[in-house]
């Protein structure tokens, strides 16, 4: 049967990309975005769906085919406008969502496999303000809107919001835009939680980063950093200080090992160690821009094949490690990484082990690691998140050299709030008890994003802090 | 931006300074630390709080200057301002009545033993304070410890000051006497603090005798909020991090090998940062 080939004007525009020889030398972003010419010609191939399903693909209902329209007609104020109607991290979501699970999954274009590269268009819209200096009719339209509704409210009612990952901005942002005074504590010398230590530069740039959170605080946030509450403050203080209502957006950065004998051998990191030296305090700048080290070897083994493990064997590689192996106990079918990161990694000359489970780290002299004790896996019946489980080949133990170990098996939920204050109530995994509407066993504390569901993705956490900010907003409107 | 008010030099490569940081000043105690930033591009660096002044609004910090982020702390004078300070951080001493406790100290760790041996003091325990230095230029606060403890016994290595020998030898002797004395009686708690030889060697001194001893550690730490897992140990098989189930632990169960390497993880880094010195030191 003759297949019709998609003629040249209907294919997905490629983004370029740097590459992938070139850009393991380096930290600099991978993903160059679209050129105008590029932008235009994949907005025009929208459709323009009267009852758009990309919408509904999307956890925070951003207006997909009315930005796509203003970019076709290089309208680009109004289209980065139009997106901050419902996302204020465009930037960022552009660059990091798995919109190919989300909004592009639900495109109707996916009957001829070439959907609409929505993310590619929100970045292009987000970072058309470093381009065109538009800032300033952003900042002042955020502030005309913050104003109106300010009187609208009637008040200076004062909202906390605890952390300054994407829960914590998003939630801030839509705080500031009903009218209140929004003041943002975060532990860190530096805001952005979880965008700023864990995902790299090549990924998302910090001088992004620094621009979306500048856009955020125009809107009327105050953030104020080196406050870690539970400690500095605790939430009865917040009370106290006169503020009506707390959000929580604590994020999950508490690391999972794999508790297996020595891994608390020098050189064995935890993903988050790994990452937070890289990105956060700039190792990859040692000694000459940062004071922070890495001690980093040749042969590096990364454990686990989320987002996070390729973030970190791809930081490796960039940190000159002569051999960077992901260690998984399934196979590329399950691996939970967006292909797109598997993709990038496998060019940039990262390698795999599958099917092998790490079952012990030998050590040499000084407690360093020298080398890993895998078993072979094969595929059994899947397990509750629908994936086959790894079942282990008794007898077929085998070690590989190693010099560097990064365990990359998940993070939990920062346990450190809930240690500290007794009356909140938390689930047996650690993620802090939540009522419908986001309200913790604290009356006028809520929470959202990891805290509540465990690790996820950046615009889940996006998402529920958007509902959050309105019950907070219900729950004021109602005690005043 | 968190201002030196106050710097002094308390002996060869210890620096005092103090610094005015209301939040952390209204809500620290005896036992708990800080995380400080000189400037943006510095190392997060865990310093105990060594004392501090709620009136004013200001903690003392009390560092000696061994390598490069402490040598560029050590660089700031009064009224410069420090990037960034986040506390106060780990968990605060117990302090109750005890009975007697013997506070014990090497080194800078003397700055750090201080505001947990007048805590005791206050509770109405009899202290008895062992600090020690390599010779007599090193020896800090001494002053200071004989007004926070019943009795006080100083000693340097060298013999140039006090009784020669090591604060582990005097723990020995102190514990020797009791054991051959019909009216005296051990300490119900020893608090041990500095160098991590010295506080391993007091838990060996105390193992036989079964005295509770409380160790406070220092490994290297990144965020110092429990999400990097940078200051791990296991104690008594268990994994625990520093910064958020310590700084204390009973030393009697910590796996000190296992700190000491992660200790050195980093050693030839340091090298490589003092050799290259590329900044404004």
């Amino acid at each position: 049967m003759f297949k019709r080939k998609v003629p040249a004007k209907d294919m997905r525009q490629k983004v370029r990309q740097q590459e992938a020889k070139k850009r393991v030398k380096n930290f600099f972003e991978v993903a160059l975005g679209y050129s105008k010419q590029n932008a235009r010609k994949e907005a025009s191939r929208c459709l323009q769906c009267k009852e758009p399903l990309c919408v509904k693909g999307c956890p925070v209902s951003v207006p997909i085919p009315e930005f796509i329209k203003l970019i076709k007609e290089d309208r680009l104020q109004e289209a980065l406008l139009k997106i901050r109607q419902k996302n204020n991290l465009p930037a960022v979501c552009g660059r990091v969502c798995p919109q190919e699970d989300q909004c592009e999954a639900m495109c109707v274009l996916n009957t001829k496999k070439v959907p609409i590269n929505i993310g590619a268009l929100e970045r292009y819209a987000a970072d058309f303000r470093v381009v065109c200096h538009c800032e300033e009719l952003s900042i002042s339209c955020g502030r005309r809107s913050n104003l109106t509704h300010k009187i609208a409210c009637g008040g200076e009612n004062m909202v906390v919001v605890v952390g300054s990952g994407p829960a914590g901005l998003t939630s801030a942002a839509d705080l500031a835009n009903l009218g209140y005074k929004v003041t943002l504590f975060e532990a860190l010398h530096t805001p952005g939680g979880v965008l700023v230590y864990g995902i790299p530069e090549f990924r998302l740039p910090k001088k992004i980063l620094r621009q979306e959170i500048e856009y955020i605080k125009s809107l009327g946030v105050e953030i104020k950093t080196d406050i870690l509450i539970g400690k500095t403050f605790t939430i009865k203080d917040l009370f106290s200080q006169g503020y009506k209502a707390v959000f929580l957006g604590l994020g999950a950065g508490l690391p999972q090992f794999l508790g297996i004998p020595g891994e608390n051998l020098a050189r064995v990191y935890s993903a988050n160690e790994f990452l937070t030296r890289v990105n956060l305090m700039k190792a990859y700048g040692f000694p000459d821009d940062s004071a922070t080290p890495l001690n980093i070897g040749k042969k590096v083994a990364v454990i686990g094949a989320g987002n996070v493990a390729f973030d970190s064997a791809r930081c490796a590689l960039r940190l000159r490690a002569k051999e960077v192996t992901i260690v998984y106990r399934r196979t590329e079918a399950e691996m939970p990484a967006r292909i797109e990161e598997i993709e990038n990694a496998k060019a940039e000359g990262v390698e795999f082990k599958l099917l092998t489970q790490p079952v012990k780290i030998i050590g040499g002299e000084m407690g360093f690691v020298k080398a890993l004790e895998c078993m072979r896996m094969e595929l059994g019946k899947p397990d509750d998140t629908g994936r086959k489980s790894p079942v282990p080949i008794k007898g077929s133990n085998f070690r590989v050299e190693v010099d560097t170990i990064i365990v990359a098996i998940g993070q939990s939920p920062n346990p450190l709030l809930p240690k500290t204050t007794p009356e909140l109530k938390t689930n047996p995994d650690g993620t802090i008890w939540v009522d419908e509407n986001f309200m913790t066993s604290i009356p006028g504390v809520f929470a959202g994003g990891d805290i509540i569901t465990g690790a996820d993705t950046v615009i889940q956490a996006m998402g529920a802090a958007k509902l959050a900010a309105l019950a907070i907003h219900k729950y004021i409107s109602k005690e005043s | 931006m968190f201002k030196i008010i106050e710097k002094q030099i308390l002996a060869k490569g210890i620096t005092k300074i103090v610094v005015w940081a209301p939040d952390i000043a209204c809500s620290c105690s005896a036992g708990q630390f800080v995380v400080v930033m000189a400037d943006e591009n510095s190392e997060r660096l865990p310093l105990t709080i060594a004392d501090s002044d709620k009136s004013n609004q200001t903690i003392t910090l009390i560092f000696q200057e061994a390598g490069f982020s402490t040598r560029e702390l050590g660089m700031f004078q009064e009224g410069d301002s420090i990037a960034h300070i986040l506390g106060p951080l780990g968990n605060k001493t117990e302090i109750k009545k005890f009975g007697a406790v013997v506070c014990i100290a090497g080194g800078v760790g003397i700055a750090e033993v201080y505001p947990v041996s007048r805590a005791m003091k206050g509770a109405g325990n009899r202290v008895i304070g062992i600090i020690g230095a390599r010779s007599k230029d090193l020896l800090i606060l001494e002053e200071k410890m004989k007004n926070v403890c019943d009795e006080l016994i100083v000693v340097t290595d060298d013999g140039s000051y006090g009784r020669k020998g090591l604060v582990t030898d005097a723990l020995g002797n102190l514990l020797d006497v009791v054991e051959h004395s019909t009216h005296t009686v051990y300490p119900n708690l020893v608090y041990a603090i500095g160098p991590l030889i010295m506080m391993r060697r007091v838990c060996e001194v105390t193992r036989p005798y079964d005295i509770k001893t409380i160790v406070s550690l220092n490994p290297i730490m990144v965020d110092a909020t429990g999400m990097c897992g940078s200051c791990r140990l296991t104690v008594s098989g268990q994994l625990k991090f520093a910064c958020v189930d310590g700084p204390e632990f009973d030393g009697h169960y910590v796996d000190f090998n296992e700190l000491n390497s992660r200790l050195e993880a980093f050693k030839d880094k340091e090298k490589c940062l003092n050799e290259k010195c590329p900044r404004k030191i």
